[in-house]
């Protein structure tokens, strides 16, 4: 899936936005994440639509609290709704963000199919953050945030998070 | 209320994802190992979400100034809508495994309708929801597999689950008032239309567990007209204590 929508953003809001990141991978900001879908002020009003990542994300609460923070910081006033569709992927996250993240020790989302070809243990594609090498193996489909599945090296031995692929 | 058959056509489908997420919660650092029991709270975790989504949309359509909290923790048993399989106790791993693969075969094919919904909400809550859930169905489909083609102990006690839960298959299928008026509104959907691929999709998983697939065709319901199992009071019992007992209490 392709982004079907680009995200309407105002680029004088921007740089606020970059301030904000994901509590759960504090390297990501919300733009880096791709879920900020439009941000506009009007009226002396910022109006932002984020999307969640998953249903459940319990990140979402606390990102809605920071943007609003972040803005009444610089003396404005933000309003945040949340919007479901289009859903988000992964592929919404940025290149920028995907790097930032390896180096932040979680490995990047693979293809939809190469996803499933890992996830059903068929293949060895996941590039271990700490070595560098895929042989790696899956150890549980759920790791510590539902986003994320665990896995371990074969060559460094350490554990790992690997971030889903989700289209 | 204008919209009662949406309303009640929300609570059909989101009841059983509140009802499932609590019983899942009770396994929180309960699990059998850490990873399973993480996959477990991460699963209840989705289906909360899911739960969130569909009960603020049914409180922003109420027109009894209802919010979330009100449909998730001050309805009386009655009128919860859950099919009877979620609120069925954790007896063992089996049984947790074996009511999640139950669950989830039917409830993605439920989603993969439902996104094509004519309600844009319930389309855009399914489109979220299916990518979710069908990691659950591979991770209880893996198990339920693992566990039927792994020891003796293992194999008898899958089997054991998916006997004593197959009563309860029938009821997914089962269409309410509430879910046939949807239906003739063209926002819900014909669940009895997907019966019959699901009986082989849950059958075709069984023979490669090497399991039996259950022969009885004594089948049981009620839960999404009201009508519970006694488990139904305890699990409210817990769930709704906070509210009760402080009422309009928030954290």
């Amino acid at each position: 899936m392709t982004i079907t929508e680009k995200p309407n953003i105002q680029k004088n809001i921007i740089p606020v936005l970059e301030t904000v990141s994901d509590p759960e991978i504090p390297v990501l900001s919300v733009l880096d994440l791709g879920v900020i879908r439009e941000a506009i002020e009007k009226d002396g009003l910022v109006q932002i639509k984020l999307t969640p990542t998953y249903s459940g994300c319990p990140a979402m609460d606390v990102i809605a609290d920071d943007l609003k923070k972040a803005f009444s910081e610089i003396g404005k006033k933000a309003e945040v709704e949340l919007v479901l569709s289009p859903a988000w992927s992964t592929d919404w996250i940025s290149e920028e963000g995907l790097e930032k993240m390896e180096k932040y020790g979680i490995a990047r989302p693979l293809s939809e199919s190469h996803d499933k070809d890992v996830l059903l243990g068929e293949k060895k594609l996941v590039k271990c953050p700490q070595c560098g090498s895929t042989n790696t193996h899956l150890v549980s489909q759920f790791g510590s945030t539902a986003c994320k599945a665990l896995f371990k090296c074969d060559d460094c031995h350490e554990p790992f998070d690997y971030f889903k692929c989700l289209k | 209320m204008k919209n009662q058959n949406l309303y009640n056509y929300i609570l059909t489908i989101a009841d059983n994802s509140l009802i499932l997420a609590q019983r899942l919660g009770e396994l929180c650092g309960h699990g059998p190992n850490l990873e399973t029991d993480i996959a477990l709270t991460n699963i209840s975790l989705d289906l909360l979400g899911q739960t969130r989504s569909y009960y603020q949309y049914a409180a922003k359509i109420s027109d009894e100034n209802k919010t979330e909290d009100d449909i998730a923790f001050l309805r009386i048993e009655r009128e919860y809508r859950n099919c009877l399989l979620v609120e069925q106790p954790n007896t063992h791993f089996g049984y947790v495994i074996g009511r999640q693969f139950l669950f989830d075969v039917y409830h993605f094919m439920l989603m993969e309708k439902l996104q094509y919904s004519t309600d844009e909400t319930l389309a855009a809550i399914a489109k979220k929801g299916i990518k979710e859930v069908s990691y659950h169905k591979r991770f209880s489909s893996d198990w339920v597999k693992r566990l039927g083609d792994g020891t003796e102990e293992s194999k008898a006690k899958m089997q054991e689950a998916i006997n004593d839960l197959w009563r309860f298959t029938d009821e997914l299928f089962f269409m309410t008032e509430a879910e046939k008026e949807a239906v003739k509104e063209g926002i819900g959907l014909d669940v009895s239309s997907f019966k019959e691929k699901y009986y082989e999709e849950v059958s075709e998983i069984l023979n490669e567990a090497t399991l039996s697939v259950p022969e009885n065709n004594y089948f049981t319901k009620g839960g999404k007209d009201g009508v519970h199992t006694e488990h139904m009071g305890y699990i409210l019992a817990v769930l709704q204590y906070m509210q009760r007992t402080y009422p309009n209490m928030t954290w």
